[in-house]
């Protein structure tokens, strides 16, 4: 058993938190508007991806319908604060609680269908999402695009967000922040371990007293919820809602994606691809800008690659890699280890 | 109600579910070799008809065009199967859905990036004809592709019931461990499932595009999902099931829209909800195996 860690090692993780929020907070200060747009981009990418890790990192359930969530959240909050005059965080617990109620409907079918239906059942709500934006969402001008009223700085803000762009970010990164403390205390809890159970052997965790229903339906139903306050926060960096048919498949796949490269069944993976995912698509925009869709292509590609080569993500094959450094024993199971299948070491 | 346009209608699902058909036999067919759902095989058929497209664009006959597409896609199907799927073979559900989407993504961008990404029209196999039967309006499009459907149903019968290679094709499928021992090739056989899927697909797209509208790289979105319904319907694991699925899911999505005002907008409510209820209900499908499971 290695020592009881001390409190300034149990500190660690909370000072590095804090030192990577300072960063963040500092980003819209030295860089423009085009460069924040990014940032809140990338943030609402990582969020939505941490909800979509808590359902298949920690719980084992595939969905690639989480684009629908996604697009929920966002034209919930789109429509509320165009044709009912909310503001924009009094928009966010009703997405919440409406992500929750969504994907715990979602869920139930959940608890009968495994695995690939289960993925073939997310697939459908992917594609129907579109279907139903356009027959209920009349945005502007007969279309299914939802614009929103400017968001602006209150007055008492002027001091470090001058810029309404430098404001909007700010409130992305409060969510976010608050979102992933939450879900770093989810996982590290008893509900965390129960996901983890529930993954590794169902008959075991029922064995133990896991209600499976509860434990499967509650991850959809706060999976959900994470995707659809991402939606929300999307929105409010780009100020619109809308959703195509071939935009919300792309964005379900894209949350894999983002899981696969940072590393699935971690809270700092979907973080850290996130940011990767937004940049490395960006950055292939502007270098071959007569091809926009490269960026896909090379991501379906890194995405397979990926799977064979560094089945962890970066963050569990950085861990391995330390842990080898350092030679110590593999933590125990209650912690965030990969999928068994997926971590053949 | 109006008895010819219930058949008119009738008559159309009966079209578009033989598309759907053809492509729930290729989801089959991987299906029972290899024991996963191939989610890019939308995709996998975008990219032949694309291919069409561009023989038929060099100068190629429209037919000509078809068979040269159908016959590189089996050969590009063979080779996925042992590049892209063999290292995954016996994952978790999780590898498999994130290896098949990445070709999903990858090939929907890929198509798009060779292709160029303007609408393409492309040239129909069957004559725009439609025939008036007392009122039912029939198009020579709707008969040409059931037509081809029973065709392909022939031919695959033909194949594995009457060929060596569909034997070995088929104990494959039913017990690959014993495949193995009696000295069949159980991974060229796992190739020939996909390269047959394959083709299934490049023929299903070249058909069904000039059906519809112009090609684009959304074409085979929906199509897939209807084709996975009828699939999910008939029973994953059952050829016939997906050609009666298939053609159930088009008949009743074409009633659906016809009959049900509030849903005419939201096509794909119906392929949804067939696979809901079926894998809620009966996960086997209509003609499937039940599986039995052990704790």
């Amino acid at each position: 058993m290695p020592a009881r860690p001390t409190p300034l090692r149990r500190a660690g993780p909370a000072v590095a938190a804090l030192a990577v929020l300072a960063v963040l907070a500092w980003l819209p200060q030295y860089y423009g508007s085009t460069q924040t747009a990014l940032f809140g981009r990338a943030i609402a990418f990582a969020v939505a991806a941490l909800g979509l890790n808590l359902l298949t990192g920690y719980n084992g359930q595939v969905s690639i319908g989480h684009g629908a969530f996604f697009g929920f959240g966002a034209y919930t909050t789109a429509i509320l604060m165009k044709d009912h005059d909310w503001p924009f965080l009094a928009t966010l617990p009703v997405v919440a609680v409406a992500g929750l109620v969504v994907g715990a409907a979602v869920g139930f079918p959940a608890l009968r269908v495994k695995g690939l239906y289960l993925a073939l059942v997310t697939l459908g709500l992917a594609a129907l999402f579109p279907d139903l934006v356009t027959r209920f969402v009349r945005g502007t001008g007969g279309t299914t695009l939802v614009q929103i009223p400017k968001v602006t700085a209150p007055g008492w803000a002027t001091g470090f967000a001058p810029q309404d762009d430098q404001w909007r970010y700010y409130l992305v990164l409060a969510v976010a922040a608050v979102l992933a403390l939450l879900a770093w205390n989810l996982v590290r809890g008893r509900f965390g371990r129960a996901l983890i159970a529930v993954r590794e052997h169902e008959a075991a965790a029922a064995t133990v007293g896991i209600d499976l229903a509860r434990v499967k339906v509650s991850a959809f139903a706060v999976s959900a919820a994470y995707a659809a306050v991402a939606g929300s926060l999307l929105v409010l960096v780009t100020g619109l809602a809308n959703a195509g048919r071939v935009e919300t498949f792309q964005l379900s796949i894209d949350f894999l994606v983002i899981i696969v490269i940072g590393g699935i069944g971690t809270v700092l993976g979907p973080i850290v691809g996130a940011w990767l995912f937004v940049f490395l698509e960006d950055w292939t925009k502007q270098v071959f800008p007569d091809t926009p869709l490269l960026s896909p292509a090379l991501f379906g590609v890194a995405l397979i690659l990926f799977v064979y080569v560094l089945p962890d993500g970066l963050i569990g094959g950085a861990r391995r890699v330390t842990r080898r450094l350092r030679r110590r024993p593999p933590p125990d199971g209650t912690r965030a280890t990969p999928h068994p299948e997926v971590n053949p070491a | 109600m109006n008895v010819s346009l219930f058949f008119t209608q009738l008559a159309n699902g009966i079209g578009a579910g033989a598309i759907y058909a053809s492509l729930a036999l290729a989801l089959v067919l991987i299906f029972r070799t290899t024991g996963l759902l191939n989610f890019a095989q939308g995709e996998m058929a975008l990219f032949s008809t694309y291919v069409t497209w561009w023989l038929w664009d060099q100068g190629a006959p429209i037919l000509v065009a078809i068979l040269v597409s159908v016959a590189l896609s089996f050969a590009g199907g063979a080779v996925i199967e042992r590049v892209v799927i063999r290292p995954v073979e016996a994952a978790s559900p999780l590898i498999v859905v994130i290896v098949t989407l990445g070709m999903f993504l990858a090939l929907n961008a890929l198509t798009q990036v060779v292709f160029g990404t303007d609408a393409k029209q492309l040239a129909s196999v069957f004559p725009r004809r439609v025939f008036d039967l007392g009122g039912v309006r029939l198009s020579a499009q709707t008969l040409g592709l059931v037509g081809v459907l029973v065709v392909e149903c022939v031919l695959l019968w033909i194949v594995f019931q009457r060929t060596k290679v569909g034997l070995a094709l088929r104990a494959v499928a039913s017990n690959p461990t014993s495949a193995r021992l009696v000295g069949i090739s159980v991974g060229r056989m796992l190739m020939v499932g996909w390269a047959l899927a394959a083709a299934l697909g490049a023929l299903a797209g070249s058909l069904v595009v000039p059906a519809t509208e112009a090609l684009t790289a959304s074409s085979m979105q929906a199509i897939l999902v209807f084709a996975f319904a009828g699939a999910a319907l008939g029973g994953f694991d059952s050829p016939l099931g997906a050609v009666v699925g298939g053609l159930v899911v088009g008949v009743a999505n074409a009633l659906t829209i016809e009959y049900l005002e509030p849903l005419r907008d939201v096509e794909l409510l119906v392929p949804f909800g067939i696979i809901l209820g079926v894998l809620l209900v009966r996960p086997a499908g209509l003609f499937g195996t039940q599986r039995v499971e052990r704790v």
